[in-house]
């Protein structure tokens, strides 16, 4: 043997396969494993041509089921028992979406440093100090207690965990390959937790009581109500106007010390969420009565807007048993069908935006933070290890101490988002117990308004709008949740936590949260804006949203004979409601003999501009640049009084404020000895604008389209090549086609409930997760386009329909 | 010839290795070819290295075929190759190839002790 020569190349072999089975450089996957045609990547290459036919058999399964898949790979489940409807469920969710929703579980769980590494230390620790596990456990001894839940949530774990036990190694997703994972197996109180991060998007970031809490430190009661306003003048409440609300059934009573411990108390907070969620996370829906369509049967309209994202949060299905028959979307990670329609009647959600989530200063008797000064007395805290296992780092460890209100979400061992010594406990509805699950087990089996109405009373966290039609010729809407019922002013700021005269002292009765049947109009709409008017007796705070719900009401008040194509043409409308009165603010105070040439060019341009936010309008960017500019001018000054700053007033606002009084006093650059007046503030915003403009326009950018880059990203945004980038959309968040720069219309739905029900659908992704299919994104496009799927409500007479392209047989066995 | 006969055997026992052991399973196999069919250094070398190259780009771009080339230019831009396909099916061939060559000629020094 030559054995120097053989060493040195065994050892450069062993060496390099080694070096090539292990992280290489900045991405997490061994690359010879990786680029193995019979292991890596390749193998999730899924050829064009593929069929989707098999055989299954499973012992936790009760009976037969067969699943149709359409040309769309929407799969049209044929059950014979609930549980074997969900089982199925769980693992069509699983073969198709497996890593998003193990991945969105981890997170919600505070879990993502597992896979990120150290970078995701803070957002886990805010995770967890959230209390998302307690959260998602509270629920889930809810479900435990409702025998039906249970035995639903039970059979879909089941099946998602069928399908990772036939998983072979070489199948895994290719995500798991690119990060060097492995899929963790289901539970329930990882159902529980999806539920509960939907609930975290969409009512933890509604409030803003640590930026208000310092806006008190320094602005009077006055320059608050001015700059956040409870009622704006604009608002078109989505229950009608003029409604006559019952009587209070609870009346909170404000504590005697209110003004000395809250309202007048000017310390501020230097904590802050890290990972607050997009205020935007918004939608519409409506719904309108046959006395104003074509056909004479209602139509149901929705499009919730969520950040947009690869895999898409929503996956397409139909659940049929002899019982029941429901179609729409679902979420990957949750049994049933969350917004769709079945034989008798359709339903849709928007976010209520409604504030329930509230701050309790703690004082703890030491830096133990075993016992924390309540009623007069020193009480336990429950103290709850945290161990957040972090990808190539030492653990970390944190305690997290439960009060009376809920966690303690900021204290000194938390140092990263508290330079103050305030210990902070949140109070949040999502903590409480509840099943939100059973509303939509029961809502996919509703026939009329009474079974719908009965659901959705189970409903608690995150608020939500449920709009309503059925084939009968109802409509309706309710907004749904469990509210606090507060005093006036309740919980804007942190309240103080040493005893319990500031604690919520109860709840708005269901029975009297927002709603609204069958009005004499003939139509109902909600689109994140607040629920009521003035006239409701309760205070309600909350980050609404105005613009859309007043565009949507102007449009289908002025509708008739309406037809599904009128509605799929106005989910995409592009009208800028909000521009229109802006326009004429900024036309009349710009100063235009002191525009340079290139300034007047743009101006110009928003003069002629038709108040539409289509894909390639320039004077939508122009409009969007000069206000942002005006507001930046506005209150900048002002705001930045306060570290960490005040919110800023919402848009509409500042333009109703401007509308009102045009010398208000937040005019002024308090930072310059000059009085400004708005004339100054307008044209120098135009000055402002144009630079920015100028170098979009010299990039290329000037259209809207190209200036705001709407973009689908992968759920991991870092990985660029799986998202869809440059997609030529118009929208904004104010527009009833919400598309921002990577937020919007996340599915949209449009039913008719003619004796056949008529039903068009369309989300910005496809059926299958995986980057390597066809399937992975071919709606994009239509999506883009506005253009729609017809849903094909299979019937038990359709199964050798040619739209059945494969079958999927389950059998027990 | 006994080149093209270890380059082809090299490749089918990579082949076969790939359905049942880890991706590093083909450089076990490919000493072993290196040693019963016993060829010079460079030889050896260049015959691992061709049949793994032949086999995982081959594979690679059968695969990428009926694919359409979906997955290869979301990879092949993440990786970052350019967005480029056939790069990424180089790339593929050329790592699988090396481990290979590597591997056959410790399989070629080995032989030698029998000499």
């Amino acid at each position: 043997m030559r054995i120097i020569p053989f060493a040195i190349s065994t050892i450069a072999t062993t060496g390099l396969v080694f070096a090539l089975n292990r992280p290489l450089g900045p991405l997490p996957m061994p690359a010879g494993k990786f680029l193995s045609p019979q292991h890596g990547f390749w193998q999730n290459a899924e050829p064009a041509g593929q069929r989707f036919d098999a055989d299954l058999t499973f012992p936790d399964l009760k009976g037969k089921a067969e699943v149709y898949l359409d040309e769309r790979l929407v799969p049209h489940v044929f059950a014979e028992n609930d549980e074997d409807l969900y089982f199925i469920q769980g693992y069509l969710h699983a073969k198709f979406r497996l890593f998003q929703m193990d991945l969105q579980t981890k997170a919600a769980a505070g879990r993502a440093s597992e896979i990120a590494g150290k970078k995701a230390i803070n957002y886990d620790k805010e995770q967890r100090r959230l209390g998302m596990v307690y959260a998602a456990e509270n629920a889930m001894k809810e479900v435990d207690k409702d025998p039906v839940s249970k035995a639903m949530f039970d059979a879909y774990t089941n099946g998602v965990n069928a399908y990772i036990n036939s998983l072979k190694e070489t199948e895994i997703p290719v995500e798991y390959k690119l990060l060097n994972i492995k899929p963790e197996k289901w539970s329930n109180l990882r159902s529980a937790l999806l539920l509960k991060m939907m609930a975290k998007n969409l009512s933890s970031g509604t409030e803003s009581d640590l930026a208000n809490t310092n806006a008190k430190s320094v602005f009077i009661p006055d320059e608050l109500k001015m700059m956040y306003p409870q009622v704006p003048d604009s608002l078109m409440p989505i229950v009608p106007k003029g409604t006559v609300f019952d009587k209070p059934g609870i009346v909170p009573v404000k504590p005697a010390t209110a003004d000395s411990l809250y309202f007048d108390k000017k310390e501020t907070v230097a904590a802050r969420e890290i990972s607050k969620p997009d205020i935007n996370n918004g939608s519409n829906n409506w719904v309108v009565a046959g006395s104003k369509t074509q056909s004479g049967a209602p139509i149901l309209c929705n499009d919730p807007h969520l950040e947009l994202s690869l895999p898409s949060i929503w996956y397409e299905i139909q659940l049929k048993t002899p019982t029941s028959n429901a179609y729409g979307v679902s979420l990957p990670g949750s049994p049933f069908i969350i917004i769709g329609f079945n034989d008798s009647i359709a339903w849709g959600v928007t976010n209520a935006q409604r504030d329930v989530k509230d701050y309790y200063e703690i004082k703890f008797k030491d830096k133990s933070k075993q016992e924390y000064w309540f009623n007069g007395k020193w009480e336990k805290t429950t103290l709850k290890e945290e161990t957040i296992k972090v990808k190539g780092g030492a653990e970390i460890k944190d305690t997290v101490a439960y009060t009376v209100f809920g966690p303690v979400m900021f204290d000194e061992s938390n140092p990263d988002t508290l330079r103050g010594k305030r210990n902070l406990a949140v109070r949040w509805v999502a903590h409480d117990p509840s099943n939100e699950a059973a509303t939509f087990y029961k809502l996919n089996r509703a026939n009329n308004y009474d079974d719908y109405a009965a659901a959705i009373k189970l409903f608690e966290c995150p608020g939500q709008n449920f709009v309503f039609a059925s084939k009968s010729g109802d409509i309706a809407i309710w907004q749904q949740g469990k509210f606090p019922a507060r005093w006036n002013g309740q919980g804007l700021y942190v309240m103080p936590g040493e005893d319990s005269s500031f604690m919520w002292q109860g709840f708005i009765p269901q029975a009297e949260n927002p709603h609204s049947k069958n009005p004499e109009r003939g139509f109902l709409e909600s689109a994140n804006q607040r629920p009521v008017d003035s006239t409701y007796p309760y205070f309600i705070p909350g980050s609404y949203i105005t613009a859309r719900g007043v565009t949507i009401e102007n449009k289908l008040s002025a509708m008739s004979g309406i037809t599904p194509a009128d509605m799929m043409a106005l989910q995409n409308d592009y009208f800028n409601t909000l521009a229109e009165d802006a326009r004429g603010i900024l036309l009349k105070y710009v100063k235009e003999n002191e525009l340079s040439p290139t300034e007047k060019k743009y101006l110009d341009l928003f003069k002629s501009w038709d108040l539409m936010a289509a894909p390639d309008s320039k004077g939508q960017t122009v409009y969007q640049c000069w206000w942002d500019s005006l507001e930046v001018a506005i209150w900048k000054d002002d705001l930045s009084r306060t570290k960490p700053m005040s919110p800023w007033p919402g848009r509409q606002i500042t333009m109703e404020l401007l509308k009102r009084d045009s010398a208000m006093k937040f005019i002024d650059n308090i930072n310059t000895p000059a009085n400004e007046t708005l004339y100054d503030l307008v044209t120098a915003a135009l000055k402002n604008a144009s630079a920015n403009l100028a170098k979009a326009e010299a990039e290329g950018k000037l259209e809207w389209t190209k200036y705001k880059n709407p973009t689908v990203y992968h759920l991991i945004k870092d990985l660029k090549g799986f998202a869809r980038p440059n997609l030529k959309v118009g929208g904004n968040g104010d527009i009833i086609n919400a598309v921002t720069h990577s937020h919007g219309p996340s599915w949209r739905m449009i039913v008719q409930l003619t004796a056949t029900t008529e039903a068009y659908g369309i989300y910005p992704g496809g059926q299958n997760g995986n980057p390597g299919s066809k399937y992975y994104d071919d709606y994009i496009n239509n999506w883009v386009e506005g253009k729609y799927n017809k849903l094909w409500f299979m019937r038990d007479g359709d199964k050798t329909d040619k739209n059945v392209k494969w079958v999927m047989k389950f059998d027990k066995g | 010839m006994k080149f093209l006969t270890a380059t082809f055997l090299t490749a089918l026992l990579a082949f076969i290795s790939g359905l049942f052991l880890p991706w590093w399973g083909m450089a076990i196999t490919s000493l072993l070819v290196a040693v019963l069919i016993h060829q010079k250094a460079g030889k050896a070398f260049l015959a691992g290295l061709l049949g793994v190259f032949l086999l995982w780009a081959g594979l690679a771009w059968w695969i990428d075929m009926k694919n359409n080339g979906v997955l290869s230019t979301k990879i092949a831009s993440i990786l970052p190759l350019g967005g480029n396909s056939l790069v990424l099916i180089a790339v593929t061939g050329l790592i699988g190839g090396l481990v290979a060559g590597l591997a056959a000629l410790s399989g070629s020094f080995l032989r030698s002790t029998s000499k």
